[in-house]
């Protein structure tokens, strides 16, 4: 992996090589580790490090994007003069908006911490040791994977924007099984000493002792206590229903509603890259200033998120939610676009302890985690998907037993205007390439339409 | 490359592995799409680098890099071989890979034209004519359309000797068009909105014939908008066959996964009903239904020469007029299951379906291309058979439980079925079932003239996350006592 040094030059070497109108150069570099475990041992344990630098030139309003292992000097003009070539090919796109205009940002690391990414497979099979010789105790099987990875971000163009920023984090999934039943638990953090491994594995194993020999239940129309796991499910969707594009394409739940009272008031939802409990940021993949942005406040339908693109096409101001043109490590995933999305969704919490929502329940169900779950339709943002990892039954107040896993089709929309309370403790979670934090939920009702028999 | 797998296989020896393999790959992926009628930026993804997969103590252990140099080589190796040391502090079973896979070969794609040869400006003014001939109205509010091209060049070597270079081919595309009004959206597309794509040249995208369907897919768009809602209830479904396809991976070729079902993707993906005590025993569908895994289907995307052991392409039978006969496997799973079963693991096969979905990741059990073997009927003559029911044509929405029984499939049209025709279009329809279930109550699959591959290019799997490249052959199927309409 280039250090910081490396980095500059790199990209002061591509800018001063280009002969294009507008060049924009961003490295993307991981040194990434992850240790998984199954069956009671460590069965994949793997390291990558990985780099690409994705060059975007523009001669005129034609734009065209490479990105590339080999960042040697001849791999350098090799990329530059290629993707000009490609750019000359294109028509003239009309909505191109330049690249950022000259921003020199604050070069120390606001997420980053040495013991993240000097972590060795050692320290996380010791780390992951201690949750298997507790499940063996208990007769439980427990699966999971523990990372811990630095990355680093660097983004620069001829306008004179230069930024770069090193960070870390690391994330741990545990599911615990018991012939008849499992549990869940995560977190994430870009300081590996804040996730406490021990703790999150006796919660997983203790949850799938609880949850054995579950008993079925009759699909229908339930009040729900949604553990923090399951509560991040709705955020996710809902969160990524603030992109400009869609709202402005009209396929979004929030298209025509922004300054609606739509949602119960105790339901605020934002995007925060400002916020250093969660993966801090200074810019995003464009080389914008990231802003906080109010989504959902009160219930009261807020704000999109913005890249350049969208920002222009709409003559408002870029909120710096930019992704890069594509994955150079996933390529063929962003054909067509993604459009601005938000990376540090929050649910904000209430003052409600887990323990009062289900005091508050006569007869209904508790729900640790959602299982693949998609849109079934976006403007009303149904969504159907599954229960798992420990889903109980809740009587006059309290767990009575364990329940098989529901089948549920349900507007997230709806679930969220009838809102019990919000629960006082956030739970941390990695997605995608984001970490998003949200408390529990007791909702009034929600759907379930299927059994699945275990 | 000879050169550099060398130096890895020998550290790895040095350093007291008992088994090794490397794989180099260089790969360039090219991207063309057009929005609203507007070009967008032409990408190029262009990478390269290797992964080192090493056995030492019974314990696995991988490392990779993009930097390709001997002396990463070495680095990157030594480091593969410190991770399985600490695999090995937490071992249940030493690690035990079967028989012997010491293959020498050269496998390359089969193609016509190669889609890098076809200039970007021919593929942009398709997709923008396309483009213009969806926007059929007013309410069409987004179109989209694009293309991809791959080239994949790997070099995989082993300690046992095996030494196989293999060439990758696949061009893949899609066209898109929403419509919205008075709140409602919906969406058409072709050949689905994820891609279609293909282990072959440009003569596929020749073959799609995306200006020949662009105001079809237009049209049903805004068709749709106005269309009755899916009614809720139990009747009988036809499937088109790309819908069926998706079924097919969902609820079988996952639950096939050898790995899923020894519970060692438990953590993410989850396990699978179909656990060795069922392995002939379990009717899993109909006498109709035969399902195969084929990794040598010409065309198809999960079509290759060697999986990422070095493990040639096979044809497997998974289920045999009905009854459920076999796994995905891999050379570790396979010898589970043979020593599982009581039988001679040192003669128990892979069946070839381990596959990375690049060189920074380990190869997995993958889907290869998971078929639905052609029945007899003429598709005209099903319909006609068929008194009532729904028709639902291509995928929109798909969910499945952990252990693939319990499925919810949405798609984007769908036509009433009564007395033997067509009738009303509907939207937002659903259906939904438990696996074997749903497949016992096939009772008519179209014959071999209505049976097609569909790649599904974006199958994910694994922590960390990989993306596989499948094949789906399927003709249209009929399905009785099927619940539909759940959208509400």
């Amino acid at each position: 992996m280039l250090n910081h040094n490396d980095i500059k030059d790199l990209l002061a070497r591509a800018l001063q090589r280009s002969r294009a109108d507008e060049t924009e150069v961003l490295y993307l570099g991981l040194d990434e580790a992850l240790t998984r475990f199954a069956n009671d041992e460590i069965h994949q344990n793997v390291a990558e490090s990985n780099h690409a630098l994705v060059v975007r030139v523009a001669q005129g309003k034609r734009v065209a994007t490479l990105s590339t292992t080999d960042i040697s000097d001849t791999g350098l003009d090799r990329a530059l003069e290629e993707t000009l070539d490609l750019a000359r090919l294109q028509p003239e796109n009309p909505e191109f908006p330049g690249f950022g205009p000259p921003t020199l940002f604050d070069e120390t690391p606001l997420a980053y911490d040495e013991a993240t990414a000097a972590a060795t497979p050692e320290s996380r099979a010791r780390a992951v040791g201690e949750v298997l010789r507790y499940a063996l105790d208990r007769d439980v099987n427990t699966s999971g994977a523990f990372r811990t990875a630095r990355y680093d971000w660097a983004i620069a163009n001829s306008h004179g924007l230069y930024a770069t920023t090193p960070t870390t984090l690391a994330d741990l999934t545990l599911v615990a099984m018991t012939p008849t039943s499992s549990g869940y638990a995560a977190d994430a953090a870009w300081q590996v000493g804040a996730i406490d491994v021990a703790a999150r594995g006796r919660e997983a194993v203790d949850k799938a002792v609880r949850a054995q020999n579950p008993r079925p239940l009759e699909p229908g129309e339930y009040p729900v206590v949604l553990e923090s796991y399951a509560a991040r499910d709705l955020l996710t969707f809902m969160g990524g229903g603030a992109s400009a594009m869609g709202i402005h394409e009209g396929r979004s739940w929030m298209s025509g509603r922004q300054g609606e009272t739509l949602l119960a008031p105790q339901i605020t939802i934002c995007d925060d890259p400002t916020n250093p409990a969660l993966w801090p940021m200074r810019f995003d993949f464009e080389g914008t200033p990231r802003q906080r942005v109010d989504i959902v406040k009160a219930g009261v339908v807020g704000d999109a998120v913005y890249n350049r693109l969208w920002a222009g096409k709409l003559g408002v101001a870029n909120t710096g939610h930019g992704l890069p043109p594509f994955s150079p490590f996933a390529p063929q995933q962003a054909m067509g676009g993604f459009g601005p999305m938000p990376m540090h969704l929050e649910l904000l919490p209430g003052d409600t302890p887990l323990e009062e929502m289900v005091k508050g329940i006569e007869r209904g169900l508790y729900i640790t985690r959602f299982n693949y779950t998609r849109v079934v339709h976006p403007r009303e943002m149904v969504v159907t998907g599954l229960t798992r990892d420990g889903t109980f039954w809740i009587e006059n107040g309290q767990i009575a037993y364990p329940v098989q896993n529901l089948r549920f089709t349900q507007s997230y929309v709806e679930a969220l205007q009838t809102v019990r309370a919000v629960g006082n403790a956030p739970q941390r979670e990695r997605g995608y390439f984001t970490i998003s934090s949200a408390p529990a939920l007791c909702l009034e009702k929600f759907r379930f339409t299927g059994t699945t028999g275990f | 490359m000879k050169d550099l797998t060398t130096i890895a296989l020998n550290r790895a020896q040095l350093l007291g592995a008992t088994y090794a393999d490397v794989r180099i790959l260089t790969a360039r992926e090219q991207g063309v799409s057009v929005r609203n009628g507007v070009a967008q930026e032409v990408n190029t993804v262009s990478h390269a680098g290797f992964g080192v997969r090493v056995i030492i103590d019974g314990a696995w252990g991988f490392a990779s890099s993009a930097t390709l140099t001997p002396t990463e080589m070495e680095t990157v190796t030594a480091q593969a071989v410190a991770i399985a040391r600490a695999s090995a502090l937490f071992l249940r079973a030493r690690v035990d890979l079967g028989p012997v896979e010491a293959h020498r070969d050269v496998y390359r794609t089969p193609y016509r034209i190669n889609p890098f040869d076809v200039p970007v400006e021919d593929k942009l003014t398709l997709l923008l004519e396309t483009d213009r001939r969806m926007r059929v109205g007013p309410d069409i509010k987004v179109t989209s359309g694009n293309l991809v091209a791959v080239h994949k060049h790997q070099f995989f070597a082993s300690t046992e000797g095996a030494d196989i270079e293999q060439e990758i081919i696949e061009t893949g595309g899609s066209i898109m068009a929403l419509a919205v009004k008075d709140g409602e959206v919906q969406r058409r597309s072709y050949p689905n909105v994820f891609r279609d794509q293909h282990t072959e040249g440009w003569e596929f995208i020749e073959r799609l014939d995306f200006l020949g369907h662009a105001e079809r897919v237009g049209n049903e768009a805004i068709a749709l908008l106005s269309a009755e809602q899916c009614p809720s209830g139990v009747t009988t479904l036809i499937l088109d066959r790309t819908q069926l396809g998706l079924q097919i991976h969902e609820s079988c070729g996952h639950p096939t996964e050898l790995d899923r079902v020894f519970g060692t993707e438990a953590a993410f993906a989850g396990t699978s009903f179909l656990t060795p005590d069922k392995l002939n025993t379990l009717r899993y569908g109909s006498g109709l239904v035969n399902l195969t895994a084929d990794a040598t289907t010409p065309g198809a995307l999960g079509t290759f020469g060697y999986d990422d052991e070095g493990v040639p392409a096979q044809r497997v039978p998974l289920v045999r007029d009905g009854l459920f006969v076999g796994y995905l496997t891999s050379r570790e799973t396979a010898t589970q299951l043979a020593r599982l079963r009581g039988e001679d693991p040192a003669l128990a096969r892979s069946g070839g379906t381990m596959r990375a979905s690049g060189w920074n990741r380990i190869p997995l059990i993958r889907m290869t291309n998971i078929n639905l073997e052609p029945g007899t009927w003429d598709f005209d003559d099903l319909i006609a058979d068929t008194d009532e029911g729904i028709y639902m044509e291509t995928n929109y929405s798909w969910s499945i439980d952990n252990l693939r029984l319990n499925f919810q499939f949405g798609t984007e049209l769908a036509y009433e079925i009564k007395g033997g025709k067509f009738g009303k279009l509907y939207k937002n329809a659903t259906y939904t079932g438990i696996t074997p279930e749903f497949w016992n109550g096939c009772d008519a699959i179209c014959n071999a003239e209505h049976w097609g591959v569909w790649g599904v290019p974006n199958c994910g799997k694994g922590q960390p996350s990989q993306t596989a490249h499948t094949g789906h052959g399927a003709a249209p199927a009929r399905f009785r006592n099927v619940r539909v309409g759940v959208m509400k």
